[in-house]
């Protein structure tokens, strides 16, 4: 029992709803979710030592015991989660002071914010599962107003079909609940592990089970299910676009690992290797139509997509070292995919357009500016000391040892395509002649935005340098997932 | 009562697979609409269905009792749909005046792709 665990969803919610009584003030709005973002990253930081050093953190909600009432449960990898999206939340939240109008700020941006990260936060941290869509359907009622705020066409129609799509994805989520329960009789997730483990007949739990994949695949972007995507982060405002491409995306891939970690692992040959293979499908696709495209920011989504890929690979391979691999390119892609996001905010203020073809020469103009994205670009494709390269080869390295020699050749492929689209980027927007009939903005209006994303770009930096600490931290949040019982002892 | 059920549920779900798939944006609402239903009573299914009694148990009194988790769950799933479906038809008709037109083959939006 700790009522710590609690506060990452209390603070935004109470912030969140402080900040509905004040949207005509911005300097209120501002400070006050500042504050509250630098606090939830605190107390995040908090959660995490606590969870290292004593073990797995439950609470019962209203002390109702535990398979009847609703659990909220820390471990390693949830903390680490809520570590990295907190993280991500102040960064892209101190850019949107600098980037978005008032007439958005206005109109409850903040406080739409800080309801996406209460959801966010609830996703992490529950242990149940009917809980969980709860808080899915939470940050994605935020997710829809964030990206249809503004009114602009183009907003609008993808609006509806991303709102679409999700809710769909809401309604499959409650059928697989529904067998689930109709099965096992149970909503806890500890308690469901067990009940599945015991149930005789499973095959309509394995039925449910990739119901479920379904589900957070179409959230987290998985192979069949990305093509909505890439159209609606574009149409997002980029602090908008960076919240949702650097942690929207992955609460499904953390949910998908829960779940197939804690309770479905009994057909570990069967579920897992449909895993793998849509993780091979995903990364190549996503980065062929990265590869395709001429906009800073689709090309961008597009690589959301192909990144999710080598997290699931991890999955596929259900090993610790893989496992840790995934954690590790998580936390890892995160901060970076975040980062790019952000540098193409910064590139969209500078130039005005997002198109590559109306940009050049950003390298004499705005240096700075190129260095970043120079740094974040060869990150993400995976290059020595940077953090890309290491979560990368613990994945590599983890599907040799499986034997799954085509996933790892798929994988590096992509590695070497990732590459090539960025230098694809770096070679329109930053070098070349600078563009006549579309010249830089004048004058120093950006700098204010560059903190927050030089602060990714040390980040991504430091953690490839002292990777050997953070690569422990991953491999012991792994082992944490493949060994279920500690969960299960710890919540019931 | 299950089986009765199990058609109803069937029929609901076509029903909304079907409007779903439809171009109008307000039919596709509809649908939306309709495959809530679908899923609300397969939860409400999902706790087997029994007549007559209260979802309480009394101690010591051997007596049968209906589950009242999957109505709480129903309970929820309708409160976020019901919010979700308002936010829809506003957003509809916020597309519908800002495009001119509802039918979704004209909402394609990207011309190069």
């Amino acid at each position: 029992m700790s009522n710590l665990i609690i506060m990452p969803v209390l603070l935004p919610f109470i912030t969140g709803i402080i900040l509905l009584f004040f949207h005509r003030c911005l300097l209120v709005q501002r400070v006050l979710s500042a504050v509250s973002a630098i606090a939830l990253l605190i107390l995040s930081i908090y959660i995490l030592a606590v969870v290292r050093a004593e073990g797995i953190l439950t609470l019962a909600i209203g002390d109702f015991p535990a398979p009847f009432g609703i659990i909220l449960v820390a471990d390693l990898f949830a903390a680490i989660m809520m570590v990295v999206a907190s993280l991500i939340s102040l960064v892209a939240l101190f850019f949107a002071f600098g980037m978005m109008d008032q007439g958005r700020e206005k109109h409850f941006f903040y406080a739409l914010w800080q309801i996406q990260i209460m959801g966010i936060a609830g996703a992490f941290l529950t242990g149940d599962l009917f809980n969980l869509f709860v808080f899915f359907e939470i940050l994605l009622i935020a997710s829809y107003i964030l990206l249809v705020l503004g009114g602009e066409a183009g907003q609008l129609r993808e609006a509806f079909k991303y709102t679409i799509i999700n809710l769909m994805s809401g309604m499959m989520f409650l059928v697989a609940v529904a067998v689930i329960y109709s099965v096992t009789g149970t909503l806890n997730m500890a308690d469901m592990a067990v009940k599945v483990a015991e149930a005789p007949q499973k095959g309509l739990l394995t039925t449910a089970a990739l119901v479920l994949l379904a589900v957070f695949g179409l959230k987290g972007a998985l192979f069949p299910m990305y093509f909505w995507l890439p159209r609606s982060y574009f149409e997002a405002p980029s602090p908008v676009a960076t919240l949702f491409g650097g942690v929207l995306t992955k609460v499904g891939v953390y949910a998908s690992i829960r779940v197939f970690t804690l309770i479905f692992n009994y057909d570990v040959s069967y579920t897992h290797t449909i895993i793998l293979v849509l993780s091979g499908f995903t990364m190549f696709l996503g980065v062929l139509g990265a590869l395709s495209q001429m906009d800073f920011k689709r090309l961008l989504a597009y690589h959301i997509i192909s990144q999710v890929g080598y997290m699931v690979m991890g999955l596929g391979l259900f090993t610790p070292l893989a496992l840790a691999g995934s954690i590790f390119h998580i936390a890892h892609n995160m901060i970076v995919k975040s980062c790019l996001f952000l540098v193409s905010g910064l590139t969209e203020t500078i130039t005005g357009t997002t198109s590559l073809k109306k940009m050049g020469g950003l390298m004499k103009t705005h240096p700075l500016v190129a260095w970043m994205f120079f740094i974040a670009g060869i990150s993400m494709a995976g290059v020595p000391p940077l953090s890309g390269f290491f979560s990368k080869f613990a994945l590599i390295k983890a599907g040799l040892l499986e034997g799954q020699y085509f996933i790892v050749l798929v994988a590096l492929v992509v590695s070497f395509m990732t590459m090539f689209s960025m230098i694809k980027i770096f070679r329109y927007a930053y070098w070349g002649s600078v563009s006549k009939e579309n010249p830089p903005v004048p004058g120093n209006g950006y700098l204010k935005l560059v903190p927050p994303v030089l602060t990714l770009v040390v980040l991504t930096v430091v953690i490839g340098l002292s990777a050997h600490w953070f690569f422990q931290l991953t491999l012991e949040a792994s082992e944490q997932l493949m060994n279920p019982a500690a969960y299960i002892k710890a919540v019931l | 009562m299950e089986l009765v059920i199990s058609i109803t549920i069937g029929i609901l779900f076509a029903v909304s697979v079907y409007l779903l798939l439809s171009r109008s944006l307000l039919r596709v609402i509809l649908g939306t609409a309709m495959i809530s239903h679908a899923v609300h009573l397969m939860l409400l299914s999902s706790g087997l269905l029994k007549r007559g009694a209260p979802p309480f148990l009394i101690k010591g009194a051997q007596m049968s009792y209906v589950d009242p988790l999957p109505q709480a769950l129903i309970l929820t799933a309708i409160v976020i749909s019901f919010g979700v479906t308002a936010f829809l038809l506003v957003l509809a008709y916020r597309a519908y005046q800002e495009l001119g037109s509802d039918d979704l083959n004209e909402l394609r939006g990207v011309e190069d792709e």
